[in-house]
């Protein structure tokens, strides 16, 4: 820089050289020209994710107007999919959907919490790593897989636990299955296929994503608090209760609804396990339901031009509901880490 | 080496009857300790005797041993990963390390205050007073649980500073009120030892003159041993005193301990003479 260098900033009161109307000055840190390149090269990449979503959301919806205009509101509240005679909703789909979701959810949460816990706070040392790649390897399965382990693996073990639900909580319209749970020779078809084995083999794939964030906020854990915490005399169960618990809430959230984005899009494995069915229906353990990434996989490749318009705009309400899912675990996890005091 | 230190300056109260309320210190005797952390040895053979309701403090510079010596003393050093002692520690005559003694029954009698103030940020005040009790599984009726907290946060010294807003969190007071709210929640417990490690060194004057003063008024019914790198701190607030003491590639060890007018005023070892008139550390 060759200008003379500025006058010192006068402190109120202290000089005559600026007295009134003081405006900041205007700073430049003077970019070198390596942090000019990172900068450019970094914002590029940052946008493009932004532009590729961003268009995956437009092609979607404007793929689906058509649809959106021939049915209108139908499209939501209709549980037909009946392309031959002109019925196509999405009610029972969305239903589906969800089913399959929350039963993954209900397995994966605790599993995931106590699993996260474990390896943060009762592991050996030695253990520790090893249980993380294990997890890790967990995620890294692809779902087909899953999918053929619900099928031949799960299926004919967990109808048995699906029957044993039926005869005990049956009166309740969740576990209720259509067939008579006490009969001597019981029909198994009946309890095959279903939302909660789909669910199952989803709750899988939901638990390594799970896990993973909520252990890394669990490890955030001050140590000064569980010192805090041990130096009271605290069992390890008082540390993770008092210390670990309360401070990863914001991560056993985001965690879980991160997996739970992942559950309501999951296809290979619900496509595999499912038989279709489009109906509005509580009961979760009996046979044939329908999620709507399955419903897309299932039926694209047969579509008419019609149809397939139809398939992206359960395609475009499913990312809108993934997307809304994510966007509340980002906020979640993004406003636990600024912790309340947590470092002095 | 075992040193032990002389009688206690000022003789201990005759302990208290053993009523709900009542708190008895009790005396710690460190024999012949050493720590490791991994192959390291830091601490080599150390011995030391802390009198019932006496100050003692451990003092020398950085890396000596002391802060380690400490959470040996409350069982806290085992918490480190790759850590390890030998030797024994008595509380009132028997070994807190002798096997099938719970860990937790020993931390609750000897209570820790840390460097760095950490009360329980999102707790409140009144509960972060409670929260040993309630981590340690024990239930209070609602006229106890009310008198403790005032009790624990008059002793600490804090009562007057927060008495109106009890229910406000934990992490929104100052520095030096957040490391009384851990010398209350401390004490809540009734402990019958009391160690502080560095107490006052992330705090300011008047934080810290308050923290002294609290110490003085505790010591008639809590043991306490405190470490500190603050020559004058150390002058007032203790009656024994440890001068520990890491040469070059050795392990830690006390070099001398003594009532504490002795050791600065007629030290016995010319590098605690050097130390405790400041020509090093």
């Amino acid at each position: 820089m060759t200008t003379a260098l500025p006058a010192p900033p006068a402190s109120p009161g202290s000089g005559a050289l600026t007295a009134s109307g003081k405006q900041p000055r205007q700073l430049d840190p003077g970019h070198e020209r390596s942090d000019r390149y990172f900068f450019a090269g970094a914002r590029a990449i940052g946008l493009s994710v932004l532009v590729v979503t961003g268009a995956i959301a437009v092609f979607l919806g404007y793929q689906g107007i058509p649809t959106l205009h021939h049915y209108g509101l139908h499209f939501l509240t209709t549980t037909q999919w009946d392309p031959e005679i002109d019925k196509i909703g999405i009610a029972a789909v969305l239903v589906g959907t969800i089913e399959v979701a929350l039963v993954a959810m209900a397995v994966a949460f605790p599993l995931a919490v106590m699993f996260a816990l474990f390896i943060t706070d009762y592991a050996p040392r030695r253990l520790k790593s090893w249980l993380i790649s294990a997890i890790d390897l967990m995620a890294a399965v692809p779902s087909i897989i899953y999918g053929l382990w619900g099928f031949f693996l799960l299926q004919p073990h967990a109808i048995n636990l699906s029957r044993w639900l039926s005869q005990h909580f049956g009166w309740f319209p969740l576990f209720h299955v259509d067939t008579d749970p006490n009969a001597a020779v019981w029909q198994q078809s009946r309890y095959t296929s279903s939302a909660f084995i789909a669910g199952l083999a989803v709750s899988m794939m939901a638990i390594p994503l799970a896990c993973a964030v909520i252990r890394a906020v669990f490890d955030q854990a001050p140590a000064g608090e569980r010192e805090a915490a041990m130096a009271l005399g605290a069992t390890r169960w008082g540390v993770a209760r008092k210390v670990v618990l309360p401070f990863g809430k914001g991560g056993i959230i985001g965690g879980s609804m991160l997996a739970l984005g992942r559950a309501l899009g999951e296809t290979a494995a619900v496509l595999i396990i499912i038989s279709p069915a489009y109906e509005i229906k509580p009961r979760i353990l009996e046979a044939g339901t329908q999620t709507t990434s399955a419903l897309i996989a299932g039926n694209f490749g047969s579509a008419t031009k019609a149809q397939l318009t139809a398939l992206l705009a359960a395609g475009f309400v499913l990312f809108l509901m993934t997307l809304a899912v994510n966007t509340v675990a980002a906020t979640i996890i993004a406003r636990s880490r600024s912790g309340a005091g947590t470092d002095i | 080496m075992t040193l032990t230190a002389d009688a206690p300056v000022a003789p201990p109260t005759v302990p208290a009857p053993r009523s709900a309320g009542a708190l008895s210190p009790s005396r710690l005797d460190a024999v012949e300790v050493s720590a490791w952390f991994g192959d390291n040895l830091v601490l080599e053979d150390v011995s030391l005797s802390m009198p019932a309701a006496t100050v003692t403090a451990l003092i020398g510079p950085s890396g000596c041993g002391k802060s380690t010596f400490l959470r040996i003393l409350n069982r806290m050093h085992e918490a480190i990963p790759g850590a390890a002692l030998a030797g024994e520690v008595h509380l009132d005559g028997a070994d807190i390390y002798a096997p099938g003694r719970r860990v937790t029954d020993t931390r609750k009698r000897i209570g820790m205050v840390f460097q760095k103030p950490n009360p329980f940020p999102a707790m409140s005040i009144a509960d972060n007073v409670l929260a040993g009790l309630s981590l340690t599984g024990r239930k209070v009726g609602r006229d106890e649980r009310a008198e403790l907290i005032e009790t624990s946060l008059v002793r600490a010294g804090l009562w007057a500073e927060v008495k109106d807003r009890l229910d406000d969190p934990g992490g929104a007071l100052s520095g030096g009120q957040q490391q009384r709210l851990c010398i209350a929640r401390a004490l809540a417990v009734r402990p019958a030892v009391l160690l502080m490690d560095e107490p006052c060194s992330a705090l300011d004057p008047t934080s810290t003159r308050r923290i002294e003063e609290t110490i003085e008024e505790l010591r008639r019914d809590v043991t306490i041993v405190i470490v500190t790198h603050n020559m004058h701190q150390a002058a007032r607030v203790s009656q024994q005193a440890a001068f520990f003491l890491a040469e070059q590639g050795t392990p830690g060890g006390i070099v001398e301990a003594g009532p504490t007018a002795r050791l600065f005023g007629d030290p016995v070892d010319p590098r605690t003479a050097d130390y405790v008139n400041g020509r090093f550390g």
